[in-house]
C-alpha cells in the first residue's frame, strides 16, 4: 500500500482531545409545525471513541438516518428541527455553533456516504471535479497537486485507470463504482469521523461485499472513526465492534457486537437476530417480529415495543424504560432484562 | 444534426402550404388593393399577369414552392421591390429586438427565480409571484404603449420611433421595446426557474454537496442551477418563439422597422409575395431556434452527448 502514507500526510495528527470523539446526549428531532410536531428521534444518547467503528441498526423509520443527519447538521429544516440535546464533537457542541461554521466541519472533520449512489452524484459534473471540490473546499492546494490527489483517492477506492476516469460523468459508472466515488469524495480530506448511511443497501450482493471490504481498507489505511448506519446486522457485524439498536426513535440496546450476538438483552434485538436467514436450517420459516413499527407520535406511554413484545409485563405498558445498564458492556431499554417482574 | 435539419423540411412545407391557402381564402383582391378602387379592368388584368396571378391556383402554388426553394419570393405588389430585399432590410431589426429581449429577460428572470426558490414563502417569493402574475396578464402591446407614453413621450428619456443608427443610438432605440418584451419573458422565466430550482434543491446530490462542506451559494449556483437549467432550456426555447411573435406587436407600437411590421403591413395590403416570404422567414427562425435548443441541451447535459 504505497498510497496510505501520502494520504495521511495531508493532515497532521489531530490535537488529542480527551474523551470520546463524538458524544450525542439526549438528542430529540421533531418534524412538522410546533405544537403538532412529531418526534422521530427521542432522547438518543451514545458515544463514539476515536478509532472505533460503531453501527446503528434499526428498521426504516427507527430514526437512525435522522440521527446521522443531525450529526452532519443536515436535517432538512423546515420541516425538521432538533428539539433537545447536544452533539459534542471533540468536546464542542455542534448544535451551539453558528450556522456558518458547520460547512467548515462537514467534509473536513465529519464526512458522510449516502445510501443512493445513483442519485447522490451531480449528473452534470465530472467525478474528478466532484472529488476535487471536496478537497478545494477545505485545503489550499494547487491545481496539479489536487489532480494528483484525486487520482490517488480513486486508486485507493479501487477505480481502474483513474487518470482517464477523472473526466468521466457519473452516468458512465455502475452503481458499485459510483459508491466508490462517493467514498473517495468522503475521505478526500481524511475526516476524523466517517458516517456511512446504508452504504451497501442499494447494491448487488457481490458488490456489497466489495464495498464492505473497501470500508475495512479505509479504516486500516486512514484510521478513520466510522459510524455505520444499516438495517442489516450482518453488515454491521462485519465492520463494527459496537452496535446501537434503535427502535421507534429511541436507542433500545447498546453493546459490543459479540455480546449482542451471544446474549441480546432487548426483545427487539432478539427478534432482529432471529430474523437473519441462516444456512443451516433452510427448511424452517424465517422468524418475523409480529406487528409493525408504530408510527411516530402514536406511542404516548410505556415502552414503544410493548405492542409487539413477547416478554412484556404490566410495567412496560405504564412506564417507558430508559437505557439501563445490564452489564458494564451492555445497556438495554427493557424492564424485564433489568430484572423487573411485574 | 443533418438528420434534424431534414426533419424540419416537412414542417416548413406545411407552414408554406397553410399560408398559401390562408391568403387565398381571405377576401380581398391584391390587384385592387395595389391599384386602388378606381383602377380600370385592363390595368387590373395587366397587373395580374405581371404578378403571376392569372394562372390557375394550383400553378400559383407550384410556382410559389419553386420560388421558395430558390429563395425567390417575387416582387412586392406595392412598390415592386424584390421581397428578398425587403426581408433582408427588415430582418436585422427583428433579430436585434428578439436577442436583446431574450438577454434582458434571462438576466432579470433567472436571478429572481433563484431568489424566490431559495427564499421560498418569504417576501422575495411573494414579490416574484405578483410580478409574474402581472407579467402574464398584461399584454405586451399595452405595456409597450405605457412605456412609450411614460418614458418616451412625457419624460423624453427615449426616442419615440425608429431604430437608430450607430451602436449607442441603436441601443437607445432598442431599450424600451426590448424591455417590453423582456418583462413578459422574465415573468415566465422567473416562474420556471423557481419551480426548477426548488425541485433540484431536494435532490440527493445537493445534499452530497452540502455534506462536502459547500456553502449555500456554491450549492445553489454550482450544483443546483446547472441541473435546473435542463428543464429551463425547453421553456426558454418556447419563450424565444413567443418573443418572435410578440415582436410583431411591439414593432408596431414603437414604430420600429422589422419583419413583424412588414408582415402586418403586407397583410392589410394583400401583398402575397411579401407575406409568404415573411412567413417563410419566421418558420425558418422557429426551426433554427429549435435546433439551437437541441444543441444547448448537449452542452448542458453530458448524458445526452453522443459517445
Amino acid at each position: 500500500m504505497t498510497i496510505a502514507p501520502s494520504l495521511s500526510r495531508q493532515q497532521p495528527a489531530a490535537s488529542v482531545h480527551p474523551g470520546p470523539l463524538l458524544k450525542v446526549e439526549d438528542l430529540s428531532i421533531e418534524f412538522g409545525p410546533k405544537g403538532t410536531a412529531v418526534r422521530v428521534v427521542e432522547g438518543v444518547s451514545f458515544t463514539i471513541d476515536t478509532g472505533a467503528a460503531v453501527g446503528i441498526v434499526g428498521e426504516s423509520g427507527s430514526g437512525k438516518s435522522m440521527t446521522s443527519l443531525a450529526v452532519m447538521g443536515l436535517i432538512p429544516s423546515p420541516p425538521g428541527r432538533i428539539a433537545t440535546g447536544r452533539i459534542l464533537f471533540e468536546g464542542v457542541d455542534l448544535l451551539g455553533l453558528p450556522r456558518s461554521r458547520m460547512p467548515e466541519i462537514r467534509g473536513r472533520d465529519i464526512a458522510m456516504i449516502f445510501q443512493e449512489p445513483m442519485s447522490s452524484l451531480n449528473p452534470v459534473m465530472t467525478i474528478g471535479d466532484q472529488i476535487g471540490e471536496a478537497i478545494k473546499l477545505h485545503q489550499k492546494m494547487g491545481r496539479e497537486e489536487r489532480r494528483q490527489r484525486v487520482v490517488e483517492l480513486l486508486k485507493l477506492v479501487g477505480i481502474p485507470d483513474p487518470e482517464r476516469r477523472l473526466g468521466a460523468y457519473p452516468h458512465q459508472f455502475s452503481g458499485g463504482m459510483r459508491q466508490r466515488v462517493m467514498i473517495a469524495m468522503a475521505v478526500a480530506c481524511n475526516p476524523k469521523l466517517l458516517i456511512a448511511d446504508e452504504p451497501t443497501t442499494a447494491l448487488d450482493v457481490t458488490i456489497q461485499a466489495q464495498v464492505l471490504e473497501l470500508m475495512h481498507k479505509i479504516r486500516r489505511t486512514l484510521n478513520t472513526t466510522i459510524l455505520l448506519i444499516s438495517h442489516d446486522l450482518g453488515v454491521i457485524a462485519d465492520i463494527c465492534e459496537r452496535v446501537i439498536v434503535m427502535y421507534a426513535g429511541k436507542v433500545v440496546e447498546d453493546a459490543d457486537v459479540k455480546t449482542i450476538f451471544r446474549s441480546p438483552k432487548h426483545p427487539y434485538t432478539r427478534g432482529l437476530l432471529q430474523s437473519i436467514p441462516r444456512l443451516k436450517d433452510e427448511n424452517t420459516r424465517l422468524y418475523q417480529i409480529p406487528g409493525m413499527v408504530p408510527l411516530p407520535g402514536t406511542i404516548k406511554q410505556g415502552c414503544p415495543f410493548f405492542p409487539r413484545c413477547p416478554d412484556r409485563i404490566d410495567k412496560c405498558a405504564r412506564e417507558t424504560p430508559p437505557l439501563l445498564e445490564i452489564t458494564p458492556q451492555q445497556k438495554a431499554a427493557c424492564w424485564v432484562s433489568a430484572g423487573a417482574t411485574s | 444534426m443533418l438528420y434534424r435539419l431534414a426533419d424540419a423540411i416537412p414542417t416548413i412545407w406545411l407552414v408554406l402550404t397553410l399560408v398559401f391557402i390562408a391568403m387565398r381564402i381571405l377576401p380581398g383582391d391584391p390587384a385592387i388593393a395595389a391599384l386602388g378602387d378606381g383602377a380600370l379592368p385592363e390595368q387590373l388584368a395587366e397587373f395580374r399577369e405581371k404578378m403571376g396571378l392569372n394562372v390557375p391556383i394550383w400553378q400559383q402554388y407550384f410556382n410559389f414552392l419553386i420560388g421558395t426553394l430558390t429563395l425567390d419570393f417575387g416582387k412586392s405588389y406595392m412598390n415592386g421591390a424584390p421581397v428578398l430585399d425587403l426581408i433582408a432590410r427588415n430582418l436585422p431589426y427583428t433579430i436585434q429586438l428578439t436577442v436583446a429581449a431574450m438577454i434582458l429577460g434571462t438576466v432579470i428572470g433567472i436571478p429572481f427565480g433563484v431568489l424566490a426558490a431559495v427564499k421560498r414563502g418569504k417576501l422575495p417569493d411573494s414579490g416574484m409571484r405578483i410580478f409574474s402574475l402581472v407579467g402574464y396578464a398584461v399584454p405586451d402591446f399595452y405595456l409597450g404603449a405605457l412605456f412609450l407614453i411614460g418614458f418616451a413621450l412625457n419624460l423624453r428619456w427615449f426616442p419615440i420611433n425608429g431604430a437608430g443608427s450607430g451602436f449607442f443610438d441603436i441601443l437607445h432605440h432598442l431599450f424600451l421595446p426590448a424591455l417590453t418584451l423582456a418583462l413578459v419573458k422574465a415573468a415566465f422565466i422567473g416562474r420556471l426557474t423557481r419551480t426548477s430550482v426548488l425541485e433540484v434543491l431536494g435532490k440527493d446530490y445537493v445534499r452530497t454537496a452540502r455534506a462536502k462542506g459547500a456553502r449555500e451559494n456554491r450549492v445553489i449556483y454550482r450544483h443546483a442551477l446547472r441541473n435546473a437549467l435542463l428543464p429551463l432550456a425547453t421553456g426558454m426555447g418556447l419563450s424565444l418563439l413567443a418573443t418572435l411573435s410578440g415582436s410583431v406587436a411591439v414593432e408596431l407600437v414603437f414604430n420600429r422597422p422589422g419583419i413583424g411590421r412588414l408582415l402586418i403591413q403586407s397583410i392589410t395590403e394583400r401583398d402575397y409575395g411579401v407575406i409568404q416570404g415573411g412567413v417563410v422567414v419566421f418558420a425558418l427562425m422557429v426551426v433554427f431556434v429549435n435546433l439551437m435548443m437541441d444543441l444547448l441541451y448537449v452542452v448542458i447535459d453530458p448524458r445526452i452527448r453522443v459517445k
